[in-house]
């Protein structure tokens, strides 16, 4: 019987395995065309990405002063670092630095030091001119950064996050 | 252990809806009839209270909803009015804060006394699993209803575990960033937080309900860990003597629960929690909640951010797999000599673990953590496996009936 079964079914594809295999298909994108509002939902809505930048006045930051600006609901450090401090970040040597990265890479001008105030570890808030490199020191898990927010010891992966900035004057800059 | 049902309807209304909706005699089949091993201990009535909390929780945690606002400016002060202002407001939140504390010490009773005497064996392995599911979807719950109160310890904790997406190369910040719903945790963070943590309990009602049903059809393992032979000889009905014997270990553990709710409510608590958030200031030690401190401390003991991840979610998900890396043909560990001594230096180890996860991650006490991780990982996939080969289990009973008989006691 199935051999009878067989040879009346035709050798290629019939019209009805491509009607099934369509309809599946047609099925397929319908469900993830629906599915995708469900999950873009989730995503910052357009009040949250609307704040993503903010603009700070530098001409009110003394000289070896650590400032604190919220951006994008996190902490974003501003240091007008001193001269001494810059050479002290600048002459660090790559190989000694588990993210190796040059101090030049990291500043636009050298006397500020712009970077996210976030621990790379897991999310902490590092605090100012603590630490043995005399840069942040994250008190949760014992990370410690340099003066170029660079990490040095501690289960942290990686360097304080430079975000993107730009400078709109000598003295003004607009994070994000 | 299911045969046919041994109910018949007696009035004109049960005979109408038995053909109909049969959900009397299976009520009276899973409640009442059904078979239980005639010498399980207390260890065994942790299911029973297990199901109170869990009922207890949505109870409690229904009512707090109400009374409770999922906005960032208002949800620290909504709590405090919960606290002042709401009739009762006080004990039910104290109620529902330490009920969350009293269900986890409950799973892990239930969970240990599992890998005691073999709970995990053939053929309960999907019993198990669904176990371990539970398991999880109650650590999720627990997580997203503590960062509710929008405290200071709250709010990092949802920090710092959110930030463990991070660690997933490549995609890890824009799944992060998913997950929040905008660049740090905020106010969408905490309204889909408390969206889940309504969800998720009941989808943990689903999977205990596959539980039980998985239960009912292997029926409930014994100290003896030998399988009934002879319903007759070997079990009691469930109800009066299991209900009964269940009924009054809620009653013993209702005391605990009202001693903790009444007089400590806030032992457990952190006073950093009286806080409220503060995105740019992080408290100095952050601590996550009692139960989840030994996955915290393996968490903290692998210095490399991706491992220690992926050892934190592994050393939940081993679990699943006990039934696989024990494979010893004896379930019960009174019966098994060498098993029973490393099954002690496991638990001790879990606590171990437990208490590092509340100390600095530093010194002396990082070293232990890394020590009592590599052994957690160890008893699984090395000591469990080798034991099934070189122990020789003492000589079992013939039955669960003969065991009584004899008067055999189980070693805990």
């Amino acid at each position: 019987m199935n051999d009878r079964i067989a040879q009346k079914a035709p050798a290629e594809p019939s019209r009805r395995d491509i009607l099934y295999i369509a309809t599946g298909a047609a099925a397929v994108v319908a469900a993830g065309g629906m599915v995708w509002p469900l999950i873009s939902q989730m995503n910052p809505d357009a009040s949250t990405r609307a704040l993503a930048s903010t603009e700070v006045d530098l001409s009110a930051i003394p000289l070896g002063q650590i400032v604190t600006v919220k951006w994008r609901g996190k902490p974003v450090f501003i240091r007008h670092r001193t001269p001494e401090e810059i050479k002290a970040a600048e002459d660090v040597p790559l190989a000694e630095l588990p993210d190796p990265e040059p101090d030049s890479k990291r500043v636009q001008k050298p006397e500020w030091l712009v970077i996210v105030g976030v621990c790379t570890h897991l999310g902490c808030i590092p605090t100012g001119k603590a630490g043995e490199f005399d840069g942040w020191f994250c008190p949760c898990h014992g990370s410690t950064y340099d003066l170029s927010g660079r990490i040095r010891s501690g289960p942290a992966p990686s360097n304080l996050e430079v975000p993107q900035y730009a400078f709109l004057s000598d003295t003004k800059i607009k994070i994000g | 252990m299911s045969g046919h049902s041994q109910y018949t309807p007696k009035s004109g209304f049960a005979r109408w809806l038995e053909r109909r909706l049969p959900i009397i005699s299976f009520m009276y089949d899973a409640f009442v009839a059904y078979p239980t091993p005639k010498n399980l201990n207390y260890l065994w009535t942790f299911g029973a209270i297990l199901s109170f909390m869990l009922v207890a929780q949505i109870v409690t945690g229904v009512v707090l909803a109400m009374h409770y606002t999922a906005e960032t400016t208002l949800a620290f002060d909504s709590v405090e009015k919960i606290m002042r202002d709401v009739n009762w407001g006080w004990a039910l939140r104290y109620a529902h804060a330490n009920g969350a504390s009293m269900f986890f010490l409950a799973v892990y009773i239930h969970i240990f006394r599992g890998m005691y005497y073999g709970s995990y064996k053939e053929p309960r392995e999907v019993l198990w699993i669904l176990g371990v599911i539970i398991f999880m979807v109650m650590m999720a719950t627990g997580f997203l209803g503590y960062v509710l109160p929008w405290g200071q310890m709250s709010f990092w904790a949802a920090t710092v575990i959110t930030n463990l997406f991070t660690a997933i190369p490549v995609v890890g910040p824009s799944i992060t960033t998913w997950l929040l719903g905008g660049y740090s945790v905020d106010n969408p963070t905490l309204n889909r937080f408390f969206a889940l943590h309504y969800l998720l309990p009941f989808i943990i009602v689903a999977v205990v309900a596959l539980h039980v049903w998985a239960l009912h059809v292997t029926g409930q393992n014994n100290p003896t860990g030998v399988e009934v032979k002879n319903v007759k000889k070997d079990t009691v009905p469930f109800t009066p003597y299991a209900t009964l014997k269940d009924g009054f270990a809620i009653g013993a553990f209702v005391v605990l629960y009202a001693w903790m709710t009444f007089f400590v409510p806030n032992y457990l608590g952190h006073p950093d929690n009286y806080i409220e958030a503060n995105p740019l200031v992080t408290p100095p030690h952050i601590v996550p909640e009692w139960y989840f401190l030994p996955f915290y401390a393996i968490l903290r003991a692998i210095p490399n951010k991706l491992l220690g991840v992926i050892a934190l979610f592994l050393s939940i998900l081993i679990a699943a797999a006990l039934p696989w890396l024990d494979r010893s043909p004896v379930k019960s560990g009174s019966y098994r000599p060498l098993f029973r001594k490393f099954y002690w230096v496991f638990v001790a180890v879990c606590i171990g673990l437990g208490y590092l996860g509340a100390q600095p991650a530093e010194g002396v006490y990082l070293w232990l953590a890394r020590l009592f991780a590599f052994y957690y990982f160890l008893h699984y996939v090395v000591i469990l496996p080798l034991l099934a080969k070189f122990e020789k289990p003492e000589p079992l009973p013939d039955s669960i009936d003969a065991a009584v008989a004899t008067g055999e006691v189980s070693h805990v």
